[in-house]
């Protein structure tokens, strides 16, 4: 498989060899990803041969370097990764953008903009993005000579003069919606253009949980890393510490003992099955239906307590270190990990018939918000976002990072792409974790649980992916001489949940978008970042 | 003497409707396996309110302040014309069932007003919506009264159900139709599953409660209190003209004690009929909103026709 696959590296070196645009190969530790960097004014032309070799528009970020800015851009096809680089003049840093053909790349070149003053010329949306008059019209935040406190003065001003796309004419009106909402959730703004109860646009403005993580990094410890990592989106707190220990256990060339690398699936996939419950139940709620609201709710409590209980913490918040995990199963505990397994089984088979059988739930989840193939792939979207609409993507399968190569499961793929699909992709995802949990749980193998930490060489640099429950979350690192991180990023499968929510909504009735914002259920805090 | 048992009954009528609410409050609860709040919550609720200071937007015209006073008042003086208890009382004399929906609308059109004063997004929507539901709820609702009036051939809802108390347990095809619209015009007017979701916190599917959204302290208690009424005044029309068994025909005490009692078993048993709907049902789309109004005009229609053709000749 792996070949076939390589063709399209050697088919993408012969036509950039054609028209004389110079690669500089570097395999990296990890066989799946490949770094090549050439020079800055061939990144648009990059990005066009890489469309025509239908590779996935993955992530984009940028860094400074003592001497130059570096910009980075990865690339999939399949699970084979390319992570693209090219340095620039700290002068006047400018690259041409990849967003005219990669639509996915347009927020994310947005924000290295906004916060490193990297210009992206012929960008098809030339508006702030993350800045929200916070920082100084010539201040960037992630330049190393911003201090990280950042230069506190008074109240930041409010954010008036944001240009949203407007639509004119007869009986259309616009419907702001947020920063604040009436439920418990997080703040982002959305711009409605309507006519009657119909959608005809919906305009996005996200930044507002920005929390300065990768500012934040900056400096740290690996193990402080891990710290922040599983901070940035508190439902993924597992995914992220493992995207954040992967990338710097890359970076350093170490390999964990294989039962931390089981520890680390279980606690991915108990994670991975409490946010399922959760959402399932919250879509169905969205719709008026709160009895599997309050079902759904019971079992992702439960789940939850067996967590606090046996690992010590709801979330399972600062499970991980970098090299292996800190908490620990006794067999008894694997034990009672299987009862449970089994018991929920049980409860979903009772409840999901409930839910399967139900017409008025079924005539409000069926045909709404359709996510097409095409647009899903357009947008990069992953995750179960991506596997309703068609996008057979999965890193646990496609890049198998262990635990997940020595283990059994299918990958659930739909095509509908509408609310119901999300719903059921979700559904199908509980059962198949389940069974990813039991075979764990059982094959566990005897040993330690973290291997022992050791400084890197200066500039060393990990790249990773993890599948988290929304899906493929990216992540970045670069040590500095001193064992500290000099640059950390990664990217949130919500990036691209976002961008698809703007077009799953068209054409849908406004009181119809809550149920499909949920279905998506991006998170605001791992895309601000 | 009439006159203070109409006053009574009034306010017995306004001092049991949050108590109705708990209770349905509590049936929801219990049918989703959760621990149900106590069935005096809704009083607490409304006596919280009233000890917040209203927030009224800087935006807000006179209108706005005074609505939540008209909409109680309104439905209040609908409340009057119901009978609760007993038939026959001087107040039920002074309007009839037209009038009463039409207590009920002008409620409505000062809701909306209010709604739309000032001038938020969420506000003007949901105004827009309760007025495109109350436009096919209203002939339904009239549809499923000209049946009854038909029958008892007087507009009066009193001397109506005085009418069918006396004629005995008859089984009219056309009641159940009549029925059955009024059912289906009570959940749409009430806000309830599947039409509306009075629990939702979601701006953007909200009707009624979009209306509301900007509305605090004594002016939102006055609001929800109003709709409770509301509530039950659907209720208390269901079960007591199509069911009006247990209600006081003389005034002595023993007989309106009776009464009091059949109503709040009534009321219980709608509510639980209720709370089970609205726990099997999801909230429909908002455009299939009409197809059900429709369909609930089409119920009072097929009713009349069926009193016409049935029944009328005999």
């Amino acid at each position: 498989m792996s070949e076939n696959i390589s063709h399209w590296r050697t088919t993408l070196q012969t036509e950039l060899e054609a028209e004389a645009i110079s690669v500089n190969v570097r395999t990296t530790e990890a066989t799946t990803i490949q770094h090549w960097q050439i020079a800055g004014e061939f990144w648009l032309r990059f990005a066009q041969l890489a469309y025509q070799q239908d590779l996935r528009w993955v992530a984009g970020w940028a860094e400074q370097e003592t001497t130059a800015f570096v910009v980075h851009a990865c690339f999939a096809y399949q699970g084979e990764y390319l992570w693209l680089s090219t340095a620039l003049h700290t002068e006047k840093p400018e690259l041409p953008s990849q967003a005219g053909i990669y639509p996915a790349a347009s927020r994310s070149e947005r924000h290295t903009q906004d916060l490193l003053g990297i210009h992206f010329t012929d960008h098809p949306d030339a508006r702030v993005w993350l800045r929200h008059h916070a920082w100084g019209k010539h201040d960037y935040p992630l330049r190393k000579d911003f201090p990280l406190q950042g230069y506190p003065e008074t109240i930041t001003p409010p954010d008036m003069d944001y240009q949203f796309v407007k639509a004119r004419g007869a009986a259309v009106y616009e419907i702001p919606v947020g920063p604040v909402h009436a439920g418990i959730i997080e703040p982002g703004h959305f711009r409605f253009q309507a006519v009657g109860e119909t959608i005809l646009n919906l305009e996005e403005r996200l930044g507002y949980v920005h929390k300065g993580i990768e500012k934040l990094a900056e400096g740290r410890t690996p193990e402080a890393l891990v710290h922040l990592a599983g901070r940035i989106s508190g439902d993924s707190t597992v995914a992220y510490s493992w995207a954040a220990c992967r990338a710097m256990e890359q970076a350093v060339g170490i390999r964990i003992p294989a039962r931390a690398a089981f520890l680390r699936g279980i606690l991915s996939e108990r994670e991975r099955i409490a946010n399922h419950l959760g959402d399932i139940g919250a879509i169905c709620n969205d719709v008026g239906f709160a009895f599997a609201q309050m079902q759904f709710s019971r079992l992702r409590e439960q789940w939850q307590r067996t967590q606090a209980d046996i690992f010590g913490h709801r979330l399972l918040m600062d499970s991980l270190i970098p090299g292996g995990v800190k908490v620990d199963l006794s067999p008894a505990d694997s034990q009672i990990l299987l009862q449970e397994l089994k018991a929920l089984r049980k409860e979903l088979d009772d409840t999901i018939p409930a839910l399967d059988l139900n017409s008025a739930l079924e005539d409000r989840l069926f045909t709404s918000g359709y996510l097409s193939p095409a647009t899903a792939k357009t947008f990069s979207t992953v995750g179960y976002v991506g596997r309703s609409s068609g996008q057979d993507l999965d890193v646990r399968r496609d890049t198998p990072y262990a635990p997940y190569d020595q283990l059994d499961f299918k990958v659930i793929v739909e095509q509908q792409g509408d609310v119901a699909s999300r719903v059921w992709v979700r559904i199908k995802e509980v059962f198949a974790s389940i069974k990813l949990l039991r075979q764990m749980l059982q094959q566990i193998p005897e040993g330690e649980q973290a291997t022992s930490w050791h400084s890197p060489a200066e500039h060393s640099t990990g790249l990773a992916m993890i599948e988290g429950f929304r899906g493929e979350i990216i992540s970045y690192v670069r040590f500095d001489n001193n064992n500290k991180i000099s640059r950390f990023y990664t990217r949130d499968p919500s990036d691209f949940g976002f961008l698809a929510l703007e077009k799953i909504v068209l054409n849908n009735i406004v009181p119809d978008f809550p149920v499909c914002n949920k279905s998506v259920n991006a998170s605001y805090s791992g895309h601000d970042l | 003497m009439n006159l203070l048992i109409a006053i009574m009954q009034t306010l017995l009528f306004i001092s049991l409707a949050p108590l109705l609410a708990g209770w349905l409050k509590w049936c929801k609860c219990y049918l989703q396996n959760r621990k149900a709040p106590s069935l005096l919550q809704p009083y607490r609720d409304l006596l919280k309110l009233t000890h917040k200071q209203p927030v009224v937007s800087k935006d807000a015209s006179w209108l706005f302040i005074i609505a939540p006073y008209i909409i109680f008042s309104a439905t209040v003086i609908a409340i009057t014309v119901i009978p609760l208890i007993t038939v026959d009382l001087p107040t039920a004399a002074s309007a009839d069932m037209i009038v009463l929906v039409g207590f009920l609308a002008f409620a409505r059109f000062f809701l909306v007003l209010a709604g739309l004063d000032v001038g938020t997004a969420f506000g003007g929507m949901g105004s827009s919506r309760e007025m495109t539901i109350s436009s096919m709820a209203e002939p339904a609702m009239l549809m499923a009264v000209f049946t009854i009036t038909m029958t008892a051939s007087t507009t009066n809802l009193s001397f109506a159900i005085e009418h069918i108390l006396q004629e005995g347990l008859v089984l009219r095809p056309s009641y159940i139709f009549a029925l059955f619209a009024l059912i289906l015009v009570a959940i749409a007017e009430t806000g309830r599953i599947p039409v509306d979701n009075p629990a939702t916190h979601l701006e953007l599917t909200m009707i009624h409660e979009a209306m509301i959204l900007e509305y605090s302290g004594r002016h939102l208690a006055l609001i929800e209190w109003a709709s409770q009424l509301k509530l039950m005044l659907y209720g208390v029309l269901i079960a007591n003209i199509f069911f009006p068994w247990g209600m006081a025909e003389t005034l002595s005490l023993s007989a309106l004690g009776y009464a009091l009692l059949a109503i709040m078993g009534k009321l219980g048993v709608l509510a639980i009929l209720l709370a089970l709907s609205e726990t099997l049902f999801a909230k429909m789309r908002l455009f299939r909103v009409q197809e059900f109004l429709s369909f609930a005009y089409l119920l009072g229609l097929l009713g009349m026709l069926s009193h016409i053709i049935l029944e009328a000749s005999r």
